[in-house]
């Protein structure tokens, strides 16, 4: 089974840390170094650096209106600048998710796409099928690789190594830097609630930017298992688990990520909507952490199911996601979350759960202050 | 791997040090390790009965759920109560601080049931290959 999963660049510097991999999405990735728990806390209070090079990449040279992305995405492409990056969705027609994607303007006619692994193929079949015949599409996920450097130190980390410019990127913004002799892309972005970067280099230089970066004191390699409880922690969305074909941006709460001002694939299905159910945070009461697929009672009666969950190692409790029928879906409301003979008392909470991220951190919005008045 | 001489095995990864008619019950050092960070522990309360190689507490970690069996049948006598908040003693100490359960052995013949050290170990290698 192994031999058919896919690697990344990386795979050799994993093993030589002794990873623990395991199969996820159609990939063998590391899942831990260390320890989950250890590199998570690790994260939250200096900066890890992830392997992020399995997530489906595309680039798509021409202006949106003409190469017909602009119909494609739930993004207002046409109120972007230059540098910037958004979050948002490829809704089939019905409104279900095909992908949540973050897409990033290079240049007036070169427009990057960033998607979930495990869609990868289905993107790239969706976005052929729809995008105009005459523009210029390109694949690029196996050619370019990807580093997440991630934690309230990442900053510091990476002015060391691109220099004191880094400091000028503000949130959700990217610029191109000189790194081992490459111009690389680097956007402050990210999905743990951590001051973070996400830099995208070609696979040759992948190996050597590792290195550079773990050999900074600060920075500790981390796997999927620290990922998946950091974006947790922060009330974010894994496509696969708590978003789906099957659900709208509406239905999942992240509608604000769709641009009701213009016109795209879904739209007329998803104004229309009527939803019943809303995604929405629990917190356990205990440290036994709902799991997915785990039924959400109120009162005996069935309200729900978990998407998603684990114990919080930020909160040292269970935590989770799962959609929940709107009539009982109120904050502080008490729930059960059953499965067998397991039974989990837990409130509904607001989002994040994790409120101390650096993302949002008073440092960083002084910086971007003074950005602004320079 | 540390796996101690004067224990017994299962194939489940649980250990039984038997002492007279009384026998302690923990999970390996290699079930430790493949389940990563544990963060919550179920113990059964004294009293209740355990049968041979049947679920009798579960173990969380990060990302799983799982049975613990118990190597022999018995009846509870004693949990291990700093599991409560430090289930992480199971990580750090497996065969000492981490134990689950002291319980008073039904049937010392089921013994023939259970894995030496040698053999345990033996069996972990062919695991790993």
């Amino acid at each position: 089974m192994k031999a058919e999963l896919k690697t990344t660049p990386l795979f050799n510097e994993h093993k030589v840390l002794e990873a623990k991999l395991a199969p996820f999405s159609g990939w063998f990735l590391p899942i831990q170094y260390t320890g989950i728990i250890a590199e998570h806390n690790w994260t939250r209070r200096s900066c890890s650096l992830f392997d992020i090079s399995y997530m489906g990449k595309f680039v798509i040279r021409s202006e949106p209106g003409k190469s017909n992305l602009e119909k494609i995405v739930t993004i207002n492409l046409a109120k972007m600048p230059l540098g910037s990056c958004r979050y948002g969705f490829m809704l089939a027609e019905d409104g279900g998710i095909i992908d949540d994607i973050v897409v990033y303007k290079l240049k007036k006619d070169k427009w990057m796409l960033v998607g979930n692994a495990a869609n990868a193929e289905s993107d790239a079949a969706y976005l052929k099928r729809h995008l105009s015949k005459n523009c210029q599409f390109e694949d690029v996920s196996n050619k370019l690789g990807k580093l997440d450097l991630q934690g309230p130190f990442s900053r510091n980390v990476l002015k060391r190594i691109v220099g004191e410019d880094i400091s000028r990127l503000k949130y959700y913004r990217f610029d191109y830097f000189s790194v081992l002799d490459e111009e690389i892309i680097i956007s402050r972005t990210g999905y743990t609630g951590e001051l973070g970067y996400e830099l995208y280099l070609s696979n040759k230089n992948i190996e050597e930017l590792w290195h550079l970066l773990l050999k900074d004191d600060r920075v500790k390699p981390a796997g999927l298992g620290a990922r998946d409880t950091l974006r947790l922690e922060m009330g974010l969305p894994l496509y696969g688990q708590d978003i789906n074909r099957q659900v709208s941006p509406k239905e999942a709460g992240l509608e604000r990520f769709v641009d009701f001002s213009k016109d795209f694939l879904g739209r007329e299905a998803i104004a229309k909507k009527n939803i019943k159910k809303r995604l929405s945070c629990f917190a356990a009461n205990s440290r036994r952490a709902p799991r997915q697929g785990y039924k959400i009672y109120s009162q005996e009666k069935e309200i729900g199911v978990v998407t998603s969950g684990s114990f919080s190692p930020s909160l040292s409790c269970g935590i989770g996601m799962g959609y929940i029928d709107l009539e009982n879906n109120k904050i502080g409301a008490n729930i059960v979350l059953k499965q067998d003979d397991v039974q989990i008392e837990a409130t509904i909470v607001n989002k994040p759960f994790y409120k101390q991220g650096s993302v949002n951190s008073h440092k960083s919005q002084v910086i971007s202050h003074k950005l602004q008045v320079t | 791997m540390n796996i101690p001489d004067n224990l017994f095995y299962t194939k489940e990864h649980e250990w039984a040090k038997i002492e007279g008619n009384l026998a302690t019950i923990g999970i390996t050092e290699y079930a430790q390790s493949s389940l990563g960070d544990i963060v919550f522990v179920e113990c059964p309360n004294i009293k209740k009965p355990c049968e041979q190689f049947e679920p009798f507490a579960v173990v969380e970690s990060v990302k799983a759920v799982s049975d613990v069996r118990a190597p022999l049948s018995g009846k509870i006598i004693k949990t291990n109560q700093a599991l409560k908040d430090n289930p992480e003693l199971i990580n750090q100490s497996p065969y000492e601080k981490g134990w689950f359960v002291v319980i008073e052995i039904k049937d010392e013949k089921e013994k023939v049931n259970l894995l030496t050290s040698s053999s345990y170990n033996d069996y972990i290698k062919e695991l790993s290959k």
